[in-house]
């Protein structure tokens, strides 16, 4: 991405991101829960969640909503990260920029989830 | 934590957890003379009363029901004291809270500042909802966004769409970068 110093510049980057948006119908398809409690930043819940934007951004994969997801009571396995997806609500555990970024592309854009590293899984 | 955008992303947090619609940051550095960096959050969230406000340098305070101590605030303020500076929490019931701390700019156990453009970028993408402000000055340059400003931007496309997250990073990256190399931010 070029180097962007003022609004104005931003405002091409609004209209590239308008122009992704018209595939998309309604919802997104994808929804990523953050949890950005204490302990998850700490363990670096805010590292994990910019490799991910960074990876959704480079897939060009842009069907997809990052919203605040709240604390599970899990501090042990911050930071956490949770994806709905077809109907599913999945939970990860102890997630680093690396395993961000591998969500992303196994589970986020191609619905497979990567089972070891799940810690819940329930429908919606 | 290990740097103190991490504090702050904490910090701001507790604020969102406490009802606040509209949060400024400020982050004042001041290389020369005054030798001086200084932080404060600004929160219209439900504030604290009295008792409570006495006890938020106490590590066993938090208003966690999943745990039973904060840590938090304590740590900061002894880092902070460590480093020549301190901490400060003014709040009232009902109106909101100024957290503010402060450090020796040279002081060699002062904590660096870290990644401030990941944070706050954290709050202009998860929270998008809330009315953000960030102010940053290094010596006599400054910079400032705010959610409102971003949002005229951005008009009907998300804040937290990829793109968007990606462009405003790249935003808060460089301007950063200008403000220590001498140069004003651009709105």
């Amino acid at each position: 991405m070029a180097k962007i110093s003022s609004l104005e510049e931003l405002r091409k980057i609004r209209n590239d991101a308008k122009e992704s948006m018209k595939t998309r119908s309604g919802n997104a398809k994808v929804r990523v829960f953050a949890s950005m409690g204490t302990v998850g930043i700490a363990g670096g819940a805010r590292e994990a969640l910019k490799a991910m934007i960074d990876e959704l951004e480079k897939r060009n994969f842009h069907d997809v909503e990052i919203v605040e997801g709240g604390s599970m009571g899990l501090d042990n396995e911050e930071p956490i990260i949770r994806i709905e997806r077809d109907g599913f609500e999945t939970t990860y555990g102890k997630v680093t920029p690396d395993m961000a970024r591998q969500i992303v592309a196994q589970h986020i854009i191609n619905g497979q989830m990567i089972s070891e590293w799940v810690i819940a899984r329930n429908e919606k | 934590m290990k740097e103190l955008s991490l504090n702050i992303l904490d910090i701001l947090e507790n604020s969102i957890h406490a009802g606040a619609s509209d949060i400024t940051l400020s982050i004042e550095e001041d290389t020369s003379e005054k030798d001086r960096l200084f932080f404060s959050i600004q929160d219209n969230g439900k504030g604290m009363d009295p008792a409570f406000l006495k006890t938020v340098f106490d590590p066993f305070t938090t208003t966690s029901t999943t745990k039973k101590v904060g840590l938090g605030l304590p740590l900061l303020k002894a880092e902070a004291e460590m480093a020549g500076g301190g901490a400060k929490i003014t709040s009232e019931k009902g109106e909101g809270t100024i957290v503010s701390f402060w450090f020796q700019y040279s002081h060699w156990d002062r904590p660096p500042i870290g990644d401030i453009a990941g944070t706050v970028l954290i709050m202009f993408m998860v929270h998008s909802a809330v009315e953000f402000s960030y102010f940053h000055r290094v010596n006599e340059y400054s910079f400032s966004v705010s959610t409102k400003q971003l949002k005229e931007v951005f008009d009907d496309v998300p804040l937290n769409h990829p793109t968007a997250v990606k462009g405003i990073q790249e935003y808060l990256t460089t301007s950063i970068q200008n403000l220590h190399g001498g140069k004003n931010g651009q709105d």
